[in-house]
């Protein structure tokens, strides 16, 4: 092998010595098994391919973090620029008078005055998986890293290559979107 | 005074106690003024408390069965061999 420095690649033993971490990397962020294991195929692909610009500064797994880091980035730009993606709807009027006020119809509805002793209601949690599975792919992956695996602002940032303002933004629209859900399902009756 | 979308972004960010001093003073008098909002605040920490509970596996770890990783070995055989 040419590599002679520190580190070297042996793309032989990837999958036993890194399948399981760049799959748990990977399924944490994207929130999707499936999801996950494509992208640490692909890493590994990746990795073969490019394995001449290894340097052998960073360790092997160093490595393939960063190219799987690269895969999820890439994976949120694919989704955020889709035609004809699946938007939240607008709760808000976005000009005229009534700038920035809830549109009638969507205005929060009162929740009764038990709505605090549902919370450990399981039937409830389901009700509200189910509206976060139902939200926009990036909305739903920005939502739960930050809400589910409580990982922090820049880091999310960082990761998927988005400013913070545009964070809360996506995660003002999704709340609201989950809010609205969640009374359509659960409260209304 | 800021608006309902204004407000409703703020205690969004305040969830993940983010929101700002100011930001803070200014929703909450935004929710003496409004009702719709303050349904929504109380709403919005509803769900916060059910997502609390969701807290990832215990040692947060996930792995691959072992057909994947056959699965894995074999396409990656294919790789080299190119």
């Amino acid at each position: 092998m040419s590599d002679v420095k520190k580190h070297t690649l042996d793309p032989n033993k990837w999958v036993v010595l890194y399948a399981d971490y760049l799959f748990n990397y990977a399924v944490t962020r994207v929130n999707d098994q499936d999801l996950a294991k494509d992208l640490v195929q692909e890493t590994f692909f990746s990795g073969v391919k490019g394995k001449d610009n290894f340097r052998g500064q960073a360790s092997e797994r160093t490595w393939l973090i960063s190219i799987l880091k690269r895969k999820i980035i890439d994976h949120y730009r694919k989704i955020n620029s889709v035609k004809g993606k699946k938007e939240v709807r607008v709760n808000f009027y976005a000009d005229g008078e009534k700038k920035g006020s809830w549109i009638e119809e969507r205005v929060p509805m009162h929740w009764g005055n038990d709505a605090d002793k549902e919370i450990e209601n399981l039937e409830l949690k389901d009700a509200l998986d189910n509206c976060i599975n139902s939200l926009p792919e990036k909305y739903r992956m920005v939502f739960l890293l930050k809400t589910v695996q409580n990982y922090e602002t820049a880091e999310i940032c960082n990761e998927l290559g988005i400013s913070s303002s545009n964070l809360w933004v996506i995660i003002h629209r999704a709340r609201v979107q989950l809010r609205r859900c969640v009374e359509e399902n659960w409260f209304k009756n | 005074m800021i608006s309902c979308d204004e407000a409703t972004a703020i205690c969004d960010k305040n969830q993940y106690g983010e929101a700002s001093r100011w930001d803070k003073l200014r929703l909450q008098l935004h929710l003496f003024l409004c009702k719709h909002c303050k349904h929504y605040s109380k709403q919005n920490h509803i769900i916060t408390k059910i997502l609390g509970k969701y807290a990832p596996g215990c040692d947060g770890s996930e792995h691959l069965s072992e057909k994947e990783k056959e699965e894995l070995e074999e396409k990656l055989k294919e790789q080299l061999k190119q």
